[in-house]
This record gives C-alpha cells, sequence and structure tokens, in this order.
C-alpha cells in the first residue's frame, strides 16, 4: 500500500482517495433521488383529495427546532473533521458525540412531527399529498436515522483504534455525508415547509 | 453478400405493399387527421428509405472493394484520425434531415390538435368516450343520448371526443379516422377527428388494460347528417332511459354488446373535469390557461432531471 | 387458509405446473450433482466469496444466458400464440403474464446482466488495472443482481407473476386491477436488483477516472471504455428515480398510499412520466456499450485504428445527455398539447445525429482497411444495415403527430425489436465470441459462429419485418389474439416462422460452445484476433492481478504500437502486488435482501424485519471489520509468469 504523507491522512492511500471519490459519486446519486422525490412533491403537492393542505398541518416550532438542530451538528461536524485533521482525538470523538447527540435530538422532535401529522389525520394513507410528503420527510429522516448510528460506529472505532488513515478516512467520508443530509434539509425547509406555510 | 441483397428486397417489398397494393388501415385515411398523419408517414418513409439505401450502399462498397481478400498479403491499412470536412458532413446532412422532419412534426402537431382541416367554421359534435373495463361508454350530451360499443356519427361535421377512463389507462383509437389519445380516470382529455365520407370503421382500446383488452373494440358508423338526426329520434322513442343502477351494471369488469339508452351518465356521474392538479380543465375558454400551466409542470420536470 | 393460498399460482395451467417439475428437478439435480462431486468448498470459496471482477463477470455472462433462454421461449409462447387467429394455446391471463416477464426479464435480466459481464471483464483489462476500485461492492452488486433475479423468476411458481407488462402502468399494476402478488414480485425485485446496478455505476465510474494505467488519458482511453464510462454515468443519474418510482409503487400496493391510484389525488400518470425517466436513459445504458464493443471489433478486423475517435467520444456524450430529455415520447397521446409534443418530438430526433455520426465513423473505419471476416465482424457488418433499419423507424416515431398513429401498436414493437435485437443482442454475441479465447483459452467454432449469425439475422427478418406492416394495418400490441376477419393471420405466421428460426439460431450457440469445449484447440496465442487493445497484452487465461507489470500507454492502441512501432508496453521489474481478500459478507447479505424481498412480496412483516436486521448486521460487521488485503509475492507472480506461456515481453 502506498502511502503519501503530504496529503491529509483522510487521502494518504490510494484506497482512501478511491473511496472519498466513490463517495461523491454516491452523493451524485443522493441528489437525484432526492430530486425525484421533490419533482413528485411539487407534483402532488396540490392534490389533497380530501385530506388537509400542507397549510393547514404544519407547524413552525418543531421544524424550526429541528432546522436548528441540524445546522448545528453540520457545523459541530465540521469542527469535528478539523479536530481529526490536526491529529486531536479527543476533540474529533467530543465533536462526533455533539454531532450525534444533535442528530438523535432532530430525530426526536421529527418523530413528535410525525406523531402530531397523524393526529391531525394526514397519515400515509390520506392523500397523495400526505403520502409524498411523508415520504419525502422519511426518507430524510431514514437517511438521518442511518447516518446516526453509521456514525456512532466510527466514533467507536476512533475510540478503539485511535485516528488512523483508515478511521481519518471514514469520519471524512461520514461527513460529507452529513452535509449532504443539512443541504437536503435546507431544501426541504424551504420549499416544504415555507413554501407550505405561505 | 446475399444476404444483404435478400434484405434489399425485403425492404423493396416493404415499400410495395405501403404503397398500396392492399391498403393498410392507418394508410387508407378516412379523416382530414388520419390524412395528415398518413402522409406524415409515407413522406417519412421516403425520405428514410432514402437514407437506408445511402447506408447499404457504403456499407456494401466499402465491403466489397477492402476485404482482406482482395488485397495483397502485405498491405498494411494506413493510420487515419478523422477528418473535418467528412464529419461535418456526416453531421451536417442529418441535422439538414432532423430540420426539415422537426418543421414537418410540429406543423402535424398543430394540426392534430385542432379542430380538423376545413372543417373550422362547423360547429362540433362533442361526445363522452369513457371506458370501463372492457367496453366503451358514448355520451352524446347534446343529443341525450348514451350507446355503448357503437358509435354513430355524421360525416362531413368535426366532432369533439372527451376522453376518460374508469378504471386502467385506456387509448380510444379509431385508425382511419386519426390517430389515438388517451383515457385516463383523473382527467379529460380531447381528441379532434372528422370523417369525410359515410361507412363502417373499426375502433378499439389500443393501451393494454388486463384481461379483457384484445377484445376492447368498437365499431363506428359514418352516415349523412339525416340519417344521423333519423337515428337520433328513433333512439328517443324506443331506448330505454340510463340509471345509476343500469349504469353501474354496465361498469362491472366484462364484455358487452351493443346497448342503446337516452339521457347520458354525465348527469351522475359526471366526467372529471375539474379536478385537482393542473392537467384537468380542457373546456374552450381555458384552453390558453391549460397550455401553460402545462408547460411549466414540464419546466420543473426539467430542472428536477439535470 | 388464506395466509397459505396466497402462495398458489392463481392461474394455473398444465405448462406452469410440469414447469414447477422441471425446476424442482433441476434444483435437486443440482444439489445432488455438487454433493456427490464434493464441489460446495470449492462452490464457496472460488465462486460466492470471490471479489474478482473476472468470476464475477463470468457469473453475470452466466445469469445472462440462463436468462436468455427463459426470455426466448417467453418470446416462442407468445409467437406461437399468436401464429393463427382466435388461437387458444394460451389464454389472456397467461398471455398477458409471458410478455410482462419477458420484456422485464430481457431488459434487466439478460441484457443488463450481459453488460455487466462486459464491463467487469474488459474494462479493468482495457485500462491496465488490477481489479475494479472497490471489488468487495463489485460482488454486492453482483449478488443484489442475482437475488433480484431470483426473486423475479420465484413468483412464475409461487404466487404467480406479474401481469400488468413491464412497464407496469397504474392504476392497472395498483390493488384494484392486479390482486395478485405478481406486480409485488415485480416491484421488489427490481428494487433489489436496481441497487446492485446503481453500486455497479459507483464502482465503475470511480475505476475509469481513478484507475487508468500510467499515460492512459481520457482521451486516450480504448472506445469500449468509453461507452462504459458514459453508461455508468448515465446509471448513476437514472436509476435513483426507478428507485423512488419503485418505492411509490411498492407503497401503494403494500401500504395503501394514493400515489397513482384513481382516488384522493393519485396522479397515475406520474408513475409513467419517472418510469420513462429512468426507462429511456436505460435504453442508452444497453446500447452505448454494445456500440463500444463494435467499435473494438470493427477496427480489430478492419485492421485500422477507429475512425473519427472524438466525434465517437462526442456523439456519445450527447446522447447520454440527450436521454434525459426524451423521456416523454413514450407517451405523446396523453394529451400534453402540442408544443410540449413539439419539444419531445425535436429533441427525440435529434438523437439521430448523434448516432448517425457513429454508423459513418463505423462505416469509415472500413475504409481502406483489409477487412477480414470474422464472426465477431459478420455480427456487426449485419448489424450496420438492420439497426439502420431500426434507427430511421425511430426517427418515424419521433414525429409525434405520425406517433398517434404507431403507438401502441406493432410498429413500436417492431422498432424496438429492430433496434435492440441488431444493436445489444448482436453485439453481446459478437463480444462473447471476441472474448471467448481471454475468457476460457480456446475459440468458439468460426463456421459455426457464421452460420448462427446468418440463422438469426434471417429469422430476425422474418419475425419483426412483418410487424411494422400489422402494425400500419392496426394490430395493436399485447393482445393475446385477434380475428380472423382483420387479416393479421399469414404475416403473424411469417413472424412466428421467424421467431422459430431465431431459436434454431440459439440452439446452434449453444450446440458451437458445447462442440468447441470439447474440440477446439488449447494452442492459441494470448492474442488470437491480432487485436489492439490492453486486454490482448495480458496471458490466456488470466492471471488474478491481470498485469504482473503496470502498463505503459501513449496512444488510443497501445498494444498494437507495442506489436507494429515498437512501443515498450512493460517497464521496470516485477514488485508484490497488493489485493483484495475473498469475503463470504457480499452473498450472506444478497441472501437476506432475498428473505427481506420475498418477505416484503408477501407482506410477512416478522420476516422482513428478520431480513432488515441481516442487512443492517451485515453494514455494522463491515464497518468493523479490519480487512487490508493480501500480498501476492514476487516469487509466486514469476512462478505464475513462467507457467503462462509467452509471458516475456
Amino acid at each position: 500500500m502506498k502511502v503519501d504523507n503530504s496529503l491529509p491522512l483522510e487521502y494518504s492511500t490510494e484506497e482512501n482517495s478511491l473511496k472519498i471519490l466513490g463517495f461523491w459519486i454516491f452523493l451524485g446519486a443522493e441528489i437525484m433521488l432526492f430530486a425525484t422525490l421533490f419533482a413528485s412533491y411539487f407534483t402532488l403537492v396540490n392534490r389533497t383529495g380530501n385530506g388537509p393542505t400542507g397549510a393547514e398541518i404544519f407547524e413552525i416550532t418543531p421544524v424550526l427546532i429541528e432546522t436548528i438542530l441540524l445546522l448545528t451538528s453540520s457545523f459541530t461536524i465540521g469542527l469535528g473533521i478539523h479536530a481529526m485533521r490536526i491529529g486531536n482525538k479527543k476533540a474529533t470523538m467530543a465533536f462526533f458525540f455533539i454531532t450525534l447527540l444533535l442528530g438523535a435530538g432532530f430525530l426526536g422532535f421529527e418523530i413528535f412531527e410525525f406523531v402530531h401529522y397523524v393526529h391531525v389525520g394526514a397519515t400515509l394513507q390520506t392523500s397523495a399529498f400526505t403520502a409524498i410528503l411523508l415520504t419525502t420527510l422519511g426518507t430524510h429522516g431514514l437517511h438521518v436515522t442511518f447516518g446516526f448510528f453509521w456514525g456512532l460506529f466510527i466514533l467507536l472505532q476512533i475510540k478503539k483504534r485511535g485516528l488512523t488513515r483508515e478511521t481519518a478516512n471514514k469520519s471524512f467520508i461520514f461527513s460529507l455525508y452529513w452535509h449532504f443530509l443539512d443541504v437536503v434539509w435546507i431544501f426541504i425547509f424551504s420549499f416544504i415547509y415555507l413554501k407550505g406555510m405561505m | 453478400m446475399k444476404m444483404k441483397w435478400a434484405l434489399f428486397t425485403m425492404l423493396l417489398a416493404l415499400g410495395s405493399v405501403l404503397s398500396g397494393c392492399e391498403p393498410l388501415l392507418v394508410l387508407d385515411p378516412k379523416g382530414p387527421q388520419a390524412k395528415t398523419q398518413a402522409d406524415d408517414i409515407m413522406l417519412s418513409i421516403w425520405i428514410m428509405s432514402a437514407i437506408v439505401i445511402a447506408v447499404f450502399a457504403i456499407l456494401i462498397f466499402m465491403l466489397m472493394k477492402y476485404r482482406a481478400s482482395k488485397q495483397s498479403k502485405d498491405y498494411e491499412p494506413p493510420h487515419i484520425e478523422g477528418n473535418a470536412i467528412v464529419e461535418a458532413i456526416c453531421v451536417g446532412i442529418p441535422v439538414i434531415i432532423v430540420i426539415f422532419l422537426s418543421i414537418l412534426s410540429v406543423k402535424s402537431n398543430y394540426e392534430v390538435e385542432a379542430t380538423p382541416a376545413g372543417y373550422e367554421d362547423q360547429e362540433p359534435l362533442v361526445i363522452y368516450a369513457s371506458s370501463s373495463n372492457w367496453k366503451w361508454h358514448f355520451s352524446y350530451p347534446e343529443e341525450n343520448i348514451e350507446t355503448v360499443n357503437y358509435l354513430y356519427i355524421p360525416a362531413n361535421r368535426p366532432i369533439e371526443f372527451k376522453l376518460y377512463s374508469f378504471g386502467p389507462i385506456t387509448s380510444f383509437w379509431i385508425p382511419q379516422l386519426g390517430g389515438q389519445k388517451y383515457a385516463m380516470s383523473d382527467m379529460v382529455t380531447t381528441l379532434h377527428l372528422a370523417a369525410d365520407v359515410e361507412g363502417e370503421f373499426d375502433g378499439r382500446n389500443a393501451n393494454f388494460s388486463g384481461e379483457g383488452f384484445a377484445k376492447n373494440t368498437f365499431q363506428v358508423t359514418s352516415m349523412s347528417q339525416a340519417d344521423f338526426d333519423d337515428w337520433v329520434k328513433e333512439v328517443h322513442e324506443t331506448a330505454k332511459p340510463i340509471t345509476e343502477e343500469t349504469f353501474d351494471k354496465l361498469l362491472e369488469p366484462g364484455h358487452l354488446g351493443r346497448s342503446t339508452y337516452t339521457g347520458t351518465h354525465l348527469e351522475f356521474s359526471p366526467a372529471p373535469e375539474h379536478n385537482h392538479g393542473s392537467q384537468d380543465s380542457n373546456t374552450e375558454e381555458s384552453e390558453h390557461q391549460h397550455h401553460d400551466s402545462n408547460h411549466t409542470d414540464e419546466e420543473s420536470n426539467h430542472h428536477s432531471n439535470h | 387458509m388464506d395466509f397459505f393460498e396466497r402462495f398458489a399460482v392463481p392461474h394455473p395451467s398444465f405448462l406452469i405446473y410440469a414447469s414447477m417439475v422441471g425446476i424442482g428437478l433441476t434444483m435437486i439435480a443440482i444439489v445432488i450433482g455438487i454433493t456427490y462431486f464434493k464441489k460446495w468448498g470449492y462452490l464457496w470459496s472460488e465462486w460466492l466469496t470471490t471479489v474478482d471482477h473476472k468470476r464475477i463477470g463470468i457469473m453475470y455472462l452466466l445469469s445472462a444466458l440462463l436468462m436468455l433462454f427463459r426470455g426466448g421461449v417467453d418470446a416462442i409462447m407468445m409467437r406461437s400464440q399468436l401464429a393463427l387467429p382466435d388461437n387458444t394455446l394460451l389464454d389472456s391471463q397467461h398471455y398477458n403474464e409471458i410478455f410482462t416477464t419477458h420484456g422485464v426479464v430481457m431488459i434487466l435480466f439478460m441484457a443488463m446482466p450481459f453488460i455487466m459481464f462486459f464491463f467487469n471483464f474488459i474494462v479493468p483489462l482495457q485500462i491496465g488495472a488490477r481489479d475494479v476500485a472497490f471489488p468487495r461492492l463489485n460482488a454486492i452488486s453482483f449478488w443484489l443482481f442475482f437475488m433480484g433475479m431470483g426473486l423475479f423468476n420465484l413468483s412464475f411458481i409461487i404466487g404467480g407473476s406479474p401481469d400488468a407488462g413491464w412497464t407496469s402502468y397504474f392504476p392497472l399494476a395498483g390493488n384494484e386491477f392486479s390482486s395478485s402478488v405478481g406486480t409485488n414480485y415485480y416491484m421488489i425485485a427490481i428494487q433489489i436488483a436496481g441497487i446492485g446496478t446503481l453500486l455497479t455505476g459507483i464502482n465503475f465510474m470511480t475505476t475509469i477516472l481513478k484507475m487508468r494505467a500510467p499515460g492512459m488519458t481520457l482521451m486516450k482511453m480504448p472506445m469500449f471504455t468509453w461507452s462504459a464510462f458514459i453508461a455508468n454515468v448515465i446509471i448513476v443519474f437514472a436509476f435513483p428515480v426507478l428507485t423512488v418510482a419503485l418505492a411509490m409503487g411498492t407503497m401503494d400496493r403494500l401500504f395503501g398510499t394514493n400515489f397513482f391510484t384513481t382516488v384522493n389525488g393519485g396522479m397515475d400518470m406520474l408513475w409513467a412520466n419517472l418510469f420513462w425517466v429512468w426507462g429511456h436513459p436505460e435504453v442508452y445504458i444497453l446500447i452505448l456499450p454494445a456500440f463500444g464493443l463494435y467499435s473494438e471489433i470493427i477496427s480489430t478486423f478492419a485492421k485500422r485504428n477507429l475512425y473519427g475517435y472524438k466525434s465517437m467520444v462526442a456523439s456519445m456524450v450527447l446522447i447520454s445527455l440527450l436521454s434525459f430529455f426524451v423521456w416523454a415520447h413514450h407517451f405523446f397521446t396523453m394529451g400534453q398539447g402540442a408544443l410540449t409534443n413539439s419539444i419531445f418530438s425535436i429533441t427525440t430526433m435529434a438523437i439521430a445525429v448523434p448516432t448517425g455520426v457513429k454508423i459513418f465513423n463505423w462505416l469509415f473505419t472500413l475504409w481502406k482497411g483489409k477487412i477480414e471476416f470474422t464472426t465477431p465482424m459478420l455480427y456487426s457488418m449485419l448489424f450496420i444495415p438492420l439497426f439502420t433499419l431500426g434507427g430511421v423507424t425511430g426517427v418515424m416515431l419521433a414525429m409525434s403527430a405520425a406517433d398517434y398513429q404507431y403507438h401502441n401498436t406493432m410498429f413500436l414493437v417492431a422498432h424496438f425489436h429492430n433496434v435492440i435485437i441488431p444493436g445489444v443482442v448482436y453485439a453481446m454475441l459478437a463480444g462473447l465470441t471476441y472474448y471467448w479465447p481471454k475468457l476460457f483459452g480456446f475459440m468458439l467454432n468460426e463456421k459455426l459462429g457464421k452460420w448462427t449469425a446468418w440463422v438469426l439475422s434471417i429469422g430476425f427478418v422474418l419475425a419483426f419485418i412483418p410487424m411494422y406492416i400489422t402494425g400500419l394495418d392496426g394490430q395493436a400490441r399485447r393482445m393475446y389474439t385477434y380475428s380472423e376477419s382483420t387479416g393479421f393471420g399469414l404475416l403473424n405466421m411469417v413472424s412466428f416462422v421467424g421467431a422459430a428460426i431465431m431459436a434454431v439460431g440459439f440452439v446452434l450457440l449453444v450446440y458451437n460452445i458445447y462442440y468447441s469445449t470439447r474440440y477446439a484447440s488449447r494452442d492459441i496465442s494470448n492474442d488470437p484476433w491480432d487485436a489492439r487493445s490492453l486486454e490482448w497484452a495480458t496471458h490466456t487465461p488470466v492471471p488474478e492481478y491481470n498485469f504482473a507489470i503496470t502498463p505503459q500507454v501513449n496512444t488510443t492502441q497501445p498494444f498494437w504500437d507495442s506489436k507494429k512501432n515498437g512501443h515498450q508496453l512493460f517497464k521496470g521489474k516485477i514488485e508484490k502486488i497488493h489485493m483484495p481478500n475473498n469475503s463470504g459478507l457480499p452473498f450472506i447479505m444478497g441472501c437476506f435482501f432475498f428473505v427481506f424481498g420475498f418477505a416484503m412480496v408477501f407482506s410477512m412483516w416478522p420476516l422482513v424485519i428478520i431480513g432488515l436486521i441481516g442487512i443492517l448486521a451485515c453494514l455494522a460487521y463491515r464497518s468493523f471489520e479490519k480487512d487490508h488485503g493480501r500480498y501476492i509475492s514476487v516469487e509466486e507472480i514469476e512462478e505464475t509468469e513462467t507457467k503462462l506461456r509467452g509471458a516475456k515481453q
């Protein structure tokens, strides 16, 4: 295995740089996935059948809290990667921990939000609009859930194995994923919630 | 090489069949819309045949001239990167053909989507054609008549079909009068047709809709306006009125013969004209708006699929 | 009782029962055979756990050939049913199931694995790499595809096949009109295979971008690698659309949502739009690698470099872009208005231009060449005229006003078979014949090969040209029967004869494989066709590390230059080579996907959860796993190199 020490740790082997490029391409596919969901959402947004419209069910408070939690977590994972770059294992772990905590908080509020929708009669089966709304939010939520466990595993590995070329590579890729979910959320926040409430 | 000629003769045979030994339904139009389409088809067949013949000729020339058995043993083929002029010609000629066909295609699009040429000054007869598994229901709101699986129309008068479905997507098609259009459950589509002559034509659902699809057909009879008026009068004297109950029975899956009723099911089971979404309203007044909303839909689709 | 009834085939017939028994006996025979010859260990350690791109490629090939047989039987049954008017060989329901599975199997489980075989086997060799970028992921791709394929074929004997067409338009495919589990199979099996394909796309994009041999710039890549790269870009951007569409369809069927239903705001045409936003690029995913193969073959046997390399690349890039902007031409008749139709009509016709450029470039590659008529070349020379015919009818279909008459008719069926069979299937057979010596160390019989090509072509012309005519005469597609008065009888009989002749062609292919395996000479060189690109510069059979020394590249045809112009391909000395370890994880994960998918089809929720936990456990295991691969020592490489003939360069 060739090691190039002039590069940052996460890029230091050929395998590492392959993985990072591969992950960027994967994010390209993810963009298409969410783009399709958004396109379907805009197509179905007015097809509410006998069910409620977005304006009738959206509540700003939990959505704002979710937004703040996720945006902050995107910032803390950035700090975590910075700490990883300067080789500070403790700080890296701390920032990872905070990120995951914020992610869990986001999920908690999202579950609360979903329960609210079900209570006001906006279930998956109610109308085409509620179905695509819950599917789009749910797909993002599932991504965050998946990311939570993924991040947790990486945290455990950093703890056990330290900041190696592999754990650094994994952390960096995880941070790309996490930032991506944040970007998707910004679109969801603007085009689903804000547009829907107007 | 024998095969090449065999293929070539096949093509010629195809051409001669198409050009009228025995008229194929689509190429035997009985109305202005079908005529436009048949003319487009024949013209494109001729242009495409020219392209096919050109490609065949170049291929045969290359294979005859440059096969290994015709060359000396020590012949070494040269290294040729490509030639800007040759490649420009290869791009240029197809581009010209495509531009020509595009203009033709756009022009025909607007023709088949409008009242048939030559009939613009006449009031169209509006017929609601709705499909259910596996039947066609024809409602004549002005005449206050409904038929199942057969269609009487006056010749030399534009007909405006309003299509929708009580189930799977179907496609309303009378090959000799014009091309098909989908009938769907959540919106009404419009098909403009007209028959230039009196006669009998076959019609069918062309879009797969399940078990009874193959036999989902209907008969079209085109007659003079006087005969049509007589028929309407006769129906009003003899046929029973359609009720919600009889109509629900008609909707049950299966095949039925012809039947005739007075009144239309539109009274108790209206067409899905003003449903949610952007692609529903097809009335004359909102036609323009309809195009616009459609366009923006398309735009958003485009953006999201980059 | 209800629970078990769902597993029964809803419309059984003697044919289905007979096939069930046949499949059951074959499975038992295979298991007994493997046990008797004590091959379980070999199967596990050499194939099921392999991460070697060449072996994964061969497994794709075997799957594709198997599915070619299955889809072919479907085709023959359809043509037999339609050979006579008012025929009663099949009833409506069976006919519907057969054309549905024929379409899905041929596109997704035959053509796709066939091109995956070429990607896997050839791309790493052609760019001088040791393997793909992510060998383990590559194995996962294969096993997901394989399990999806298995699940889809299972529908035939458990629960009933899907019957709503390969396009599966809603609301016909919804619960209201398709109450059996068939369409569940469609949604879930394709989803699983589709995820595998998406991962392949990521894998090969990375491989081609990052792992090319030194000196091989993008514009020096062999044409097949270029086509593979573009096809994989299309995969990455098109398959997520299918993922979403299938997920929505699954939710409609299993969870009672209203995406595509006729009530509560559902929109049936949304499915059609999403399906074709994926579906149209999908056909270019199939045809572009085929074009790549033809480019390699034509250049090899014309003994000339490929004419117009740059315009070949440019035209493929253009085709891939345009392929995302033409989807609405699959439903011009939806009533979206003249303006929308005009736009899509023009974008569709525009594709003819880059495709035409490619045809002319192949023709000019023959110019001043020294053409050898081998079997692969024969396929290519039959491809050009037949594909041109299919291409020009495509331009005719693109004229939307006229399409109102072609849509849903046999004319359309004739067109897409006319592009897919000479375009894709011939390329696969030509490529298979061409690469056979590299795969197995002997050549397929040339005489039988040429016979196969001619028989297939005669059968093809007889089978599909009549459909253009019956289409214009008003024969709609997907009709299980027609009455005598329609006059379709004679031409449909001709079609049937053509299909039967094609079947003979495929039997000849199988016989050729058998015959050559027994009698062909094993004493062939590493480069039996006198070819031009890197895959021929290594040994036959290819050692697991592909190249002992990474080759140096100077032009688009480095191996040719090394033979004719004194280019030195292998510089430096042998060093130890890092290789990935085999892993059982991809196979195990595939099995969990199978369990998950099967349970989803029948809504067996506890089993769904078990399958899901299994999948996640595999992912978690992978996260914690330490696997640094292994090294092949210099001595071992040298030993292998001496053993294989013609090792020194």
